[in-house]
């Protein structure tokens, strides 16, 4: 599970991935509405991280 | 801009400033401890913060003042490129959450309170410890000083002149820092975290309705960049992409290098509440990425400033009314003062766990610790406004750019050390020189701007510069440590 740490960084660090202007989201260009879908994705990809790990052993 | 004074909004900002004044000296008796008796409880707060209060006093410092006027300024400025901040706050997390509560839970079980205290204990290296702590003193000065231009920058929106608000608002965070400790920016984080939040929704929704729909504010940005002969735009160029990742990624391994975001760490309750923050905290990633979005509003609602600085003043007051400007101005200078009291209490700390306590008293009480550092944290601020009152705003950009540069240069000695023994004090000391001269060297050669252009293969790769002294840094120390392996080999000393 912890390689999925790793995904944000893929998706967010190759920049050529993302770097138009088309298709365009409420008026946003891709170039922004993708980096802003990463907030999302991110918080969520970390919250499985977290849910599959075990708890820690002393509070 | 207008000298007037605009009454309404001055009115505004001195009610919500005395009210963090009132609250920031009430905090002492919040979650109530002894903050006179040790460091613990003056410079962490009591090591009790839990996820909620963390969040707020993590996302008010992490997330500062001088971001909310400089990366609008900045996008106002280039373009896409000063977008950089997104995926930098972005990625930032998942690297929190990795790596920090393993030094979360190595600071707790030995009562260690600044990360120059976690790298010595484990490498017994005086001169490392010594070399962090500069590090992180001296990276964290302009920081502060920022965030006092930052609140310059609408003080003077309101029409306000000279040196004295600023001066005035400054002894008084002073003052009740010395007195509270970490609790201060605590409590005065949650009010300052809930203005931002109402100041900046109500600007993403009301501003673009008034000037025709996120649409428009594009093509309105996307034409003045056209206009400006096409160097910067709404995406980025070719040659800027290698920039932008690699800023991206350099600023995110530097963010919790940096005393302040660390005290933030050290301060929680627990590692499961740094570990729920790395899943909440991207909430402020979104606002600020719609705090950028301002500096392209800007272009739509046809703003001219003199400093790039003055956009997100200028549009406020261009397209509010008076007391929703006032409002926004004291969400921005409120903002400016829980960075500058935790930052000063990380520096305070420092100084006094690795400076003080190593090299002067090493028999100091607990009591003695608490008492050297709220006067270190005096000290720290009065530097940072003389800082900021007698030299050039530019030279306090430029500081900043070179802290972070500098500020990285530590991630080895304090992040390696909790997943392997393997590095030695010798060599880890060797890479941060070398990180830090070539680093400092390459960006003032360039005219201090934050790039290193390297040639391969007859084209131009155009990188951040900490991100490659950061990898010089971790090439010298791993030959050194062979070396040093080689020449004399360890003692049984090392810590398992």
């Amino acid at each position: 599970m912890w390689v999925l740490l790793l995904v944000p960084f893929v998706g967010l660090l190759w920049v050529p991935f993302y770097n138009f202007q088309e298709p365009s989201l409420f008026g946003f260009p891709f170039f922004y509405w993708y980096q802003f879908a990463w907030v999302p994705i991110c918080s969520l990809l970390i919250w499985l991280v977290y849910r599959s790990r075990k708890p820690d052993e002393t509070p | 801009m207008s000298a007037d004074i605009d009454w309404i909004a001055l009115s505004v900002f001195i009610f919500f400033f005395a009210l963090v004044t009132v609250m920031g000296f009430f905090a002492a008796r919040w979650k109530a401890g002894p903050v006179d008796s040790h460091l613990d409880e003056w410079g962490l707060g009591g090591r009790q913060f839990g996820t909620w209060i963390t969040w707020f006093l993590v996302g008010g410092d992490f997330y500062t003042a001088y971001t909310v006027i400089a990366v609008p300024a900045l996008v106002y400025a280039v373009g896409a490129y000063g977008f950089f901040a997104l995926p930098y706050t972005i990625i930032v997390y998942p690297f929190v959450f990795a790596v920090m509560p393993l030094l979360w839970k190595t600071a707790h079980a030995k009562g260690h309170v600044t990360a120059a205290d976690v790298v010595h204990d484990t490498y017994s290296s005086r001169g490392l410890e010594l070399a962090v702590a500069i590090t992180g003193m001296v990276a964290t000065m302009p920081y502060i000083a920022l965030q006092l231009i930052g609140m310059g920058v609408v003080i003077k929106a309101i029409g306000l002149t000279g040196e004295l608000p600023i001066v005035a608002a400054f002894v008084i965070l002073a003052l009740y820092t010395y007195s509270s400790g970490l609790r201060a920016p605590a409590l005065i984080a949650f009010v300052k975290d809930i203005m931002i939040y109402i100041v900046v929704l109500v600007a993403v929704v009301v501003v673009p309705a008034k000037l025709g729909g996120y649409g428009a504010v594009f093509s309105a940005a996307n034409d003045a960049f056209t206009a400006k002969g096409g160097a910067a735009g709404l995406t980025l160029k070719s040659s800027q992409m290698l920039a932008y990742a690699s800023l991206a990624l350099g600023s995110a391994l530097a963010a919790f290098m940096y005393p302040h975001t660390l005290t933030g760490i050290f301060a929680s309750k627990s590692a499961d509440t740094i570990r729920k923050n790395a899943i909440l905290l991207p909430a402020y990633t979104l606002l600020l990425g719609l705090i950028a979005l301002l500096g392209y509003m800007a272009y739509a609602a046809h703003i001219k400033v003199e400093s790039n600085n003055d956009v997100v003043p200028m549009l406020f007051k261009v397209l509010f009314p008076s007391w929703f400007s006032g409002f926004a101005f004291s969400a921005i200078a409120i903002g400016a003062l829980v960075p500058a009291a935790v930052m000063s209490i990380g520096a305070a700390n420092l100084f006094t766990r690795n400076v003080w306590k190593s090299y002067i008293n090493p028999g100091i009480s607990h009591a003695g610790e608490a008492s050297v550092a709220k006067i270190a944290s005096l000290a720290v601020k009065l530097g940072a406004l003389a800082f900021t009152i007698f030299l050039p705003t530019q030279y306090a950009l430029d500081l900043q750019l070179l802290g972070g540069l500098w500020i990285l240069q530590t991630f080895p000695a304090l992040v390696f050390g909790l997943f392997t023994r393997w590095f030695r004090a010798e060599g880890l000391l060797l890479g941060w020189a070398a990180g830090i001269l070539w680093g400092t060297w390459t960006a003032w050669s360039n005219g201090l701007k934050p790039l290193a252009t390297l040639n391969l293969g007859g084209s131009a790769y155009v990188f951040y510069v900490g991100l490659g002294a950061l990898i010089l840094n971790i090439v010298v120390a791993v030959i050194g440590t062979v070396l040093f392996d080689l020449t004399s080999p360890r003692t049984a000393t090392a810590k398992a």
